[in-house]
């Protein structure tokens, strides 16, 4: 299927709009997505955009994502998906495996370096965010390489990258997933 | 220190002094923290709210920098104060919207400002004049230490401090700098200029900082990634970033300087001399104008008026300040009119 706005490049990004009421489906290339993107950031709030994004998100069990629930605060993740806001600190551990994509998503990244609070004795461990999974560190490597692919104007070599970067990251989410989901 | 003692004096923001003033009205940098395991404000009950507020408010005064600062609950604030607190870029909107279990911490000097229960439990920004992100950075990362000794903030080793929502997760920081672009919008340069900023992932807004469009003159460019680099390194970026946009309006200035100084003078001083006499003038039409004075001022084209005289004016200018100084409540219609002669004596008594 061709992208609908420029019909030239291959659709890879599926959309539902509601306009008025309406519901028109869009599938779009990658670089049209992009820019729909920027056009629905203006016209709506973030928290509406981020929602989106978390649907976007949505795992294959979609049963498992809806029922799951902070332990902490009661929040659940579909109420996250509705309003793009989290219920408490605690609810980053319990919706860890689909946060984690979207922080990646958002941030290019879902690693902390930066400052750590001096708290009263109850400093957080640095060591803790300086493991690196083995895996982590190969994604990090792949990405760096996919950088280099772009800035060298390599696109086949590139899009070759960023697949073996979507099998991996789909890797290490099952992996989490089964982890988190026992 | 009342409310209405913030009318006397000019905010350290506005004072036009700091590197760069002449482009960069304003550099502030923003952090969000939340208090561990406690709901966020938006989930919280009263109790639970009211809780967080005394546990924030108890912290912030054992901080040092918070030495002057003073404390407003929201719920004691009537509307117009609201707004007052807004267009001295203070508070957000949001945070004057449902008020309950809400306050705002500020200096004396209004450089420090700390929003408790808006979107995350703590928002504390510091403003500076001129481009001055690191001094921002020094000073707001030192009531951040003040406040973290008391509290204990939500924080993972690897998402790092953690918020209510996920686009401000790991430094919960937003570096924003003010510029003013004049020469850039006159040469037709902005739209690629702020492309590439979209680009290296930073957003640019309006005078009035988040959903505001950018209009006019000014921008406000701030960092879109909060996850991932440290604060110095997004400060870096940030100073980097802006450094260019800089040069690149000195160069346009020059240019239209040189090669239609004609042109520009009879902007400028047509500006100026609509602001002198006009006696009905609108908030929209004042932000123009004022942004070719201020041009004026930069370019050396007017040599009696100083620039925190037309800083000032952006800000006193608007509804709810004209309110305040006028003591009552006014009509749009008589706003513009206050304005205008607002502006008359400001600008006439500045010449003297």
């Amino acid at each position: 299927m061709l992208c609908n706005i420029c019909g030239k490049k291959p659709a890879t990004v599926h959309l539902t709009e509601i306009v008025d009421d309406q519901m028109t489906e869009l599938h779009l290339c990658e670089e049209c997505a992009h820019q729909k993107s920027a056009q629905m950031e203006q016209q709506f709030g973030l928290s509406d955009l981020l929602a989106g994004l978390a649907e976007f998100e949505k795992p294959k069990k979609e049963a498992e994502s809806i029922l799951l629930k902070c332990p902490n605060c009661g929040f659940t993740y579909a109420e996250f998906q509705k309003i793009g806001r989290l219920g408490c600190s605690e609810c980053y551990g319990a919706f860890k495996g689909y946060l984690l994509p979207l922080l990646k998503r958002i941030h290019g990244s879902n690693m902390h370096v930066g400052k750590i609070p001096l708290s009263s004795g109850k400093m957080p461990k640095r060591e803790k965010a300086a493991a690196v999974t083995s895996d982590e560190f190969d994604l990090q490597e792949m990405r760096r390489r996919l950088q280099a692919a772009i800035s060298a104007e390599a696109f086949e070599e590139a899009a070759k990258i960023r697949d073996q970067i979507k099998e991996m990251e789909k890797g290490q989410t099952q992996g989490r997933d089964t982890k988190e989901g026992k | 220190m009342k409310l209405n003692d913030l009318l006397k004096h000019t905010s350290e923001w506005l004072k036009g002094t700091g590197p760069n003033s002449d482009i960069v009205i304003s550099s502030r940098i923003r952090l969000a923290r939340n208090l561990d395991k406690l709901p966020f404000p938006h989930l919280a009950n009263k109790k639970q709210g009211e809780n967080v507020l005394n546990a924030v408010l108890e912290a912030a005064g054992g901080a040092s920098y918070l030495k002057k600062a003073t404390t407003f609950r929201l719920m004691e604030l009537d509307n117009v104060d609201k707004q007052f607190l807004v267009e001295r870029h203070l508070m957000s909107l949001e945070h004057a919207q449902h008020p309950e279990n809400k306050a705002l911490i500020i200096d004396d000097e209004e450089i420090v400002s700390i929003m408790i229960n808006e979107e995350d439990h703590i928002r504390m920004q510091v403003m500076q004049s001129g481009f001055n992100v690191f001094e921002a950075w020094n000073i707001i990362n030192n009531i951040d230490d003040a406040l973290a000794k008391e509290l204990r903030l939500a924080f993972r080793a690897d998402l790092g401090y953690l918020t209510a929502c996920p686009t401000n997760v790991g430094t919960g920081m937003r570096g924003s700098v003010m510029l003013h672009l004049p020469a850039l919008v006159m040469a037709g340069q902005i739209n690629r200029v702020l492309a590439a900023i979209a680009k290296l992932s930073f957003t640019t807004r309006g005078l009035c900082g988040e959903g505001t469009q950018a209009s006019g003159n000014f921008f406000q460019i701030s960092n879109q990634v909060s996850l991932g680099n440290s604060e110095e390194d997004i400060i870096e970026g940030i100073n980097g970033l802006i450094r260019q946009i800089i040069e690149q309006e000195n160069q346009a200035r020059k240019v239209l300087f040189s090669q239609n100084k004609a042109m520009l003078e009879d902007r400028i001083n047509r500006s100026f001399g609509i602001l002198k006499s006009a006696r009905i003038i609108s908030s929209q039409e004042t932000i123009e104008l004022l942004s070719m004075v201020r041009l004026g001022v930069d370019l050396g084209v007017l040599n009696n008026l100083e620039r925190s005289t037309v800083n000032e004016l952006f800000i006193i200018t608007q509804p709810a300040h004209l309110q305040k100084i006028k003591k009552g409540r006014l009509s749009s219609q008589e706003r513009d009119i206050e304005r205008a002669q607002l502006i008359r004596n400001k600008l006439i008594n500045s010449q003297n």
